[in-house]
C-alpha cells in the first residue's frame, strides 16, 4: 500500500501529523475497548418503559378485529397501541410510502408489526403481547416471486388501486418496477434468434442467490424521550438521521422540528438500518405515555425487524466468438422485494444497469423485475442489486470459459473494460478501470503452499471440517477460482445527494482546534476517523473533535452506497477550505501578507500559517485570538440521470468501484465442506485515506461475501423464515474465514474529493463468485446456487416437501 | 429477588431481580454496566462473555441468581483500576485499537475477555505467543461481522508479544 510522504514547510520542524494517508487511532476506540461507548441499546432513563411488537404469525391475513383489553389490564403495562392509535400518516417508506406503521386491513408478512406495547419491564411487555386477541382470516400467501413478476392471473399483494403507482418504474400489479435494458442490434428490434446467429459458442445458465441477512451485532434499539415542546427526542441507531426524520414526523402529525434524532452508538448496519423499525413506535409510546420508552428486539426478533437482501433467480446467456470476444449478452433476473417496496426500486436500478458486469458486449438485452410478494421485505444490503448479478455474470464468465477452453483470466482480460469504455446503460465509464491489470495482479499474487507440501498428518484446524475431525485429509481436492465485480458507488438515478458539514477553528487553551459536527452515521466504518483526518490536512490543526452526529446539523446523507468517505468527506473538506479562506483574509487583513499575494502560496501546517516564499507567518493562535470561524457546507456530487424506463439509457452513476479476487479452497468432496484456504483481493480505491481502516473494509466485506458463498442463507419456505437464530443462520467464525492478502491500487478518480471511490462494498460483490468457482474448480460441479450447500457439492437432491 | 456478587473487585446488590432475568440482563439493566454486550442472548456470539469466578462464559446464558456469592469480571473491569483520566487500557485493550480491530465495537468487549483468558492460559502460565490456529480456535466463540477477523487476530498477537515481552523483561513494553 502506498504511503504517503509530506516534504516540511521551510520554518516548520514537522507537518501536521494524522492526516490522510496515515492510519491514526480512532476517536471512539478507547471507550469501545473499555465498555463505555453507548449504544442505541445501552441507553437508560431512571423511569422509562420497555415497548414491544406484536408481530403477525401469518404471511397474508386479513385482519377482522385487535382487542387489547386483556393486555391493557396487565399491572405494569402503561399502554398498548394499535393503527388506531397512529397520530398522523399511517404509511412510510424509504422510496415508495407503502408500509404500515402497525397493520391495517391486512397482514403482508409474518413478522409485521401489529401492536405495540409499554410496560415497566420486558417481560412485562411480552407477556402483554401474549394478551392481545387479533382476529385473522388467513390468505393464500403469494410466495413464488417469479409468478409474480410475470403471471398476470397472480394474485395481488396490494390491492389494486391502494398505493399510487410510480410510471418512471413501469410499476403495474405485483411489480415494484420493471426495468429494461436494449442495446446494440436489440435496441433495434433484433429477436434472441438472430443475435445468436452472430456468436460461435452459446452458453446459457440459471443461478439464484438465496435471502442474506446482515446479521449486525447490535440489535434495533433505541430511546424516545417525550419533550415538553410536545416533540420526542429520540436516540437511535441508524445509517440516516434525516431520512429517519422524514419518515418518522408525518407519522407522529409533527413538524419535522419536533422530532429531533440523535445518533447513538450502532453496533454495525450494512443496509439493514436504511428502513425504520422500531423508531415510530418508541415516539409513539413516549408521546402517549409521557415517559421515555426503550426499545430493544431481540436477535429472533431482529430477523423480522429489518429487511434482507433480495433473494434472486437469474438466467443468462452469452455468445462469444472463437476467440472469446463476447457478442450479445440477455439476462432476466428476478429480485423478491418481500410484502414492501423499502429499497427495491433503486436495488433493481442496480441489477439491471450492472447486469452484465465489467465487460465489454455490443448487443445486450436486460429485463430486471423487483417484485411484491408475501416474504419477508427486502431492501438494502452492502452491495445490493449488484451482488446478485456479479454472482450470475461471473459464473457465466466461467462457463463460457470452459465452454472456450480458455483460461478463465484470460477470457476476462480479453473482454474487460477500462476508461473510456462504456457500460450497457450507455454510460462512459470517465475515471480509471485499470481491470486487466488487476487481474493480472490476483494472478501473480503467491499462492498458499500446496497440500502435498505440507507435514503429514494434517492439522483437523487446517482441513475442511477443522476440530469436527472429519477428515485426516483424505478426499480433500483444492480449487482456485476468480471473481471481479463492478460497483456504483454513492447515490444513483437522478437523486441529488449531498452531505453537509460545520467546521469550526478556535484556539481552546492556547491552542488552535477544531470541531466538526455532521449527522452521518459512524456505524464502524470508521468515517468519524476520516472526518478528522481530512480536518487535520485541511487546517493544519492536529487537534481535532468530532461532535455526535445529530439532527441539529444538515443531512448528511445516507451511510450507504460506500458514499460517505466521498460525500461527508467532500463536505468536511469544503468547509475547511471556506475556514481557511477567513484565515488567509485575516492574514491579508493584518497585513502580513501584501495585498494581492495569492492564496495558493499560503497553506496552515502545524498550527500555524505558512508562507510558500517566506516560511512561516504566524501561528493560529496569535492570528485569531479570542475569535472563532465558523463554516458549514453542503457537498453535492455531480448530477445524474434516471434510466429511460423503455430502453435502460443514462448516465445513472456517480462513479463505479471494482474488486478482484482470488479465492483457494479445500473440499471435503465426500461431506460436501469447504475451507476456504486464502481469498485476496486487488481493489483500487483511488486513494487511500486509512490505510488500516481501509483494510478493514476490504477484509469485512470479502468475509461476508464468503458468508453468502458457503453458508448464510435465510430459509424461507410458504413466507415463513425457519432459521431465525444465529443457531440457526450462520455467518463466519473466525474459523470459517481465511487469511486475506489485499493489494490496493490508487488511480485517482478526479471528479471525486482527493480522488477516493468508496471501497466498503466492492469486495462484497467479487467474493462470492471467487469462491463459488474454486469449489467448482475443485469439485466439477455446477454450483448454480449461492450459499453453495453440502448436498450441491456431494451431488445428492436436497430433501422434498 | 435479592442477587449480591462481586462484579470487578465491587460487592454488589440488585434488588427487585426478576428470577428469569440473566446476568447479562442484570449487569446491563441494574447495575450500570452496559460493556458486555446484547447481541444474540442465546449464547452463539460471545458478545456478553464475562469472566465468572475465572472461567469465561456468556452471561446471557448464567440465571442472575446463578451468579450469587460468586466473582464476575467484566470488560469494564479490565483496564487497571483507579481514576478515570488516569487509568491505562489493558495490554489486550490497547492492542486492539492499536491494530483496527475495532470497527462498530459490538463483538469488542467479548473477545477482549476471551482474548484477556488466552493470554492468561498461555502467556501467562509462562508458555509462548499463541500461534493463528490457537487464537482461531480459542476464539471460535465470538462473532464478528465487520473486521473479518484479521485484524483481530493481529491485534491478539500484539498483545500477547507485549504481555510476553513485559514478562520477560519485567519491565512495561
Amino acid at each position: 500500500m502506498a504511503s504517503t510522504s509530506t516534504r516540511a514547510p521551510v520554518g516548520l520542524s514537522s507537518v501536521t501529523r494524522d492526516g490522510i494517508g496515515a492510519s491514526p487511532r480512532r476517536p471512539d476506540g478507547t471507550l469501545k475497548v473499555t465498555g463505555e461507548f453507548a449504544y442505541s441499546s445501552d441507553m437508560w432513563m431512571e423511569d422509562m418503559l420497555w415497548g414491544a411488537t406484536l408481530r403477525s404469525p401469518h404471511p397474508h391475513a386479513e385482519i377482522l378485529g385487535i382487542d387489547v383489553s386483556g393486555a391493557l389490564r396487565l399491572p405494569g403495562v402503561y399502554a398498548v397501541l394499535t393503527h388506531e392509535d397512529v397520530p398522523g400518516e399511517k404509511r412510510y417508506g424509504l422510496e415508495y410510502r407503502d408500509q404500515p406503521v402497525l397493520a391495517f386491513g391486512k397482514v403482508r408478512y409474518k413478522g409485521e408489526p401489529v401492536a405495540i406495547v409499554a410496560a415497566d419491564h420486558p417481560e412485562t411487555a411480552r407477556r402483554a403481547l401474549e394478551r392481545i386477541k387479533v382476529d385473522y382470516r388467513v390468505l393464500e400467501p403469494v410466495s413464488d416471486a417469479r409468478r409474480a413478476a410475470l403471471d398476470p392471473d397472480c394474485p395481488l399483494v396490494h390491492e389494486e388501486g391502494s398505493l399510487p403507482l410510480h410510471e418512471e418504474h413501469n410499476q403495474r400489479g405485483n411489480r415494484v418496477r420493471y426495468q429494461p435494458i436494449r442495446t446494440g442490434a436489440f435496441a433495434d428490434g433484433a429477436s434472441v434468434e438472430e443475435v445468436r446467429a452472430l456468436a460461435d459458442v452459446v452458453v446459457t445458465g440459471e443461478y439464484e442467490v438465496g435471502m442474506q441477512d446482515q446479521a449486525f451485532l447490535g440489535p434495533e434499539s433505541g430511546l424516545a424521550v417525550p419533550a415538553e415542546d410536545g416533540g420526542v427526542d429520540l436516540y437511535i441507531a441508524t445509517q440516516w438521521l434525516h431520512v429517519d426524520q422524514r419518515q418518522i414526523a408525518p407519522c407522529l402529525g409533527l413538524p419535522a422540528d419536533k422530532v429531533r434524532l440523535t445518533l447513538a452508538g450502532v453496533g454495525g448496519a450494512f443496509g439493514a438500518r436504511e428502513d425504520l423499525s422500531m423508531q415510530i413506535h418508541a415516539c409513539m409510546l413516549a408521546l402517549h405515555t409521557g415517559k421515555p420508552v426503550k426499545f430493544v428486539y431481540n436477535r429472533e426478533e431482529s430477523f423480522f425487524g429489518h429487511v434482507h437482501r433480495h433473494p434472486a433467480t437469474m438466467r443468462y446467456e452469452h455468445g462469444a466468438k472463437r476467440d472469446g470476444t463476447l457478442v450479445y449478452a440477455t439476462m432476466e433476473i428476478v429480485l423478491d422485494g418481500g410484502a414492501y417496496a423499502s429499497a427495491t426500486p433503486a436495488v433493481v436500478g442496480v441489477a439491471s444497469s450492472l447486469g452484465i458486469g465489467p465487460y465489454e458486449v455490443p448487443h445486450v438485452s436486460v429485463d430486471a423485475y423487483g417484485v411484491y410478494t408475501t416474504n419477508p421485505p427486502c431492501g438494502a444490503m452492502r452491495g445490493f442489486g449488484a451482488v446478485q448479478a456479479c454472482f450470475g455474470y461471473e459464473s457465466q464468465m466461467d462457463r463460457l470459459a470452459a465452454e472456450l477452453g480458455m483460461d478463465p483470466v484470460d477470457l476476462r482480460i480479453k473482454n474487460a473494460v477500462s476508461q473510456g469504455s462504456r457500460i450497457i446503460t450507455g454510460q462512459e465509464i470517465d475515471m480509471p478501470m485499470p481491470m486487466a491489470e488487476m487481474l493480472r495482479r490476483a494472478r501473480e499474487m503467491p499462492l498458499p503452499p500446496d497440500r502435498s507440501s505440507l507435514p503429514a498428518p494434517s492439522d483437523p484446524r487446517t482441513l475442511p471440517g477443522g476440530v469436527a475431525n472429519t477428515s485426516h485429509g483424505e478426499g480433500i481436492v483444492r480449487g482456485i477460482g476468480y471473481g471481479v465485480g463492478l460497483k456504483n458507488l454513492c447515490f444513483s438515478e437522478g437523486f441529488d445527494d449531498y452531505s453537509t458539514a460545520r467546521v469550526r477553528l478556535e484556539v481552546v487553551g492556547g491552542e488552535p482546534a477544531v470541531t466538526v459536527h455532521t449527522a452521518a452515521a459512524e456505524v464502524g466504518q470508521g468515517l468519524v476517523t476520516v472526518k478528522g483526518q481530512i480536518a487535520r490536512t485541511e487546517l493544519g490543526v492536529e487537534r481535532v473533535t468530532i461532535l455526535p452526529s445529530d439532527t441539529r446539523v444538515g443531512s448528511a446523507g445516507s451511510s450507504s452506497a460506500s458514499r460517505q468517505s466521498y460525500m461527508t468527506g467532500g463536505a468536511v473538506k469544503t468547509a475547511c477550505e471556506a475556514v481557511r479562506e477567513r484565515v488567509f483574509a485575516l492574514v491579508r487583513e493584518r497585513g502580513l501578507v501584501e495585498d494581492g499575494h495569492p492564496d495558493a502560496l499560503l497553506s496552515l501546517s502545524g498550527g500555524k500559517v505558512v508562507s510558500a516564499a517566506e516560511g512561516v507567518l504566524i501561528s493560529l493562535a496569535d492570528l485569531l485570538g479570542g475569535e472563532a470561524i465558523e463554516e458549514t457546507r453542503e457537498y453535492h456530487h455531480r448530477p445524474t440521470q434516471m434510466l429511460d424506463p423503455s430502453r435502460g439509457q443514462g448516465s445513472s452513476h456517480t462513479q463505479f468501484g471494482m474488486c478482484v479476487h482470488r479465492a483457494v479452497v479445500d473440499v471435503d468432496v465426500e461431506l460436501g465442506l469447504v475451507k476456504v484456504v486464502a481469498l485476496d483481493a486487488v481493489q483500487d480505491v483511488g486513494k487511500v485515506m486509512h490505510p488500516q481502516q481501509l483494510a478493514g473494509q476490504i477484509q469485512g466485506a470479502s468475509a461476508q461475501g464468503l458468508g453468502l458463498a458457503l453458508m448464510e442463507e435465510i430459509q424461507v419456505h410458504d413466507g415463513v423464515i425457519r432459521n431465525p437464530s444465529f443457531t440457526d443462520y450462520l455467518i463466519p467464525t473466525i474459523l470459517d474465514t481465511p487469511p486475506m492478502r489485499i493489494d490496493v491500487l490508487e488511480h485517482p478518480d478526479p471528479h471525486a474529493p482527493y480522488g477516493l471511490r468508496g471501497a466498503g462494498e466492492p469486495p462484497t460483490l467479487s467474493s462470492t463468485p471467487a469462491i463459488v468457482a474454486a469449489v467448482r474448480n475443485a469439485t466439477g460441479r455446477p454450483l448454480t446456487h449461492a450459499p453453495v450447500r453440502p448436498e450441491d457439492i456431494v451431488g445428492i437432491d436436497p430433501p422434498q416437501g | 429477588m435479592r442477587v449480591s456478587f462481586e462484579v470487578n473487585g465491587h460487592e454488589v446488590t440488585a434488588d427487585n431481580v426478576w428470577p428469569g432475568e440473566s446476568l447479562l440482563y442484570v449487569l446491563r439493566e441494574r447495575l450500570g454496566l452496559p460493556g458486555s454486550k446484547n447481541a444474540c442472548e442465546q449464547g452463539e456470539c460471545g458478545s456478553c462473555t464475562v469472566y465468572l469466578d475465572g472461567v469465561t462464559v456468556c452471561s446471557c446464558l448464567v440465571a442472575a441468581g446463578q451468579a450469587q456469592g460468586r466473582a464476575v469480571r467484566t470488560v469494564e473491569g479490565l483496564a487497571e483500576s483507579g481514576d478515570l483520566a488516569e487509568r491505562r487500557l489493558s495490554p489486550v485493550q490497547e492492542a486492539f485499537v492499536e491494530a483496527g480491530a475495532v470497527q462498530c465495537g459490538f463483538c469488542t468487549p467479548g473477545l477482549l475477555v476471551q482474548t484477556d483468558d488466552l493470554i492468561e492460559r498461555t502467556v501467562g502460565q509462562g508458555g509462548g505467543v499463541p500461534d493463528e490456529a490457537e487464537i482461531r480456535e480459542h476464539l471460535a466463540g465470538n462473532l464478528c461481522r465487520c473486521t473479518g477477523y484479521e485484524k483481530i487476530i493481529d491485534a491478539v498477537r500484539l498483545a500477547a508479544e507485549r504481555t510476553a515481552a513485559q514478562r520477560d523483561g519485567g519491565g512495561p513494553a
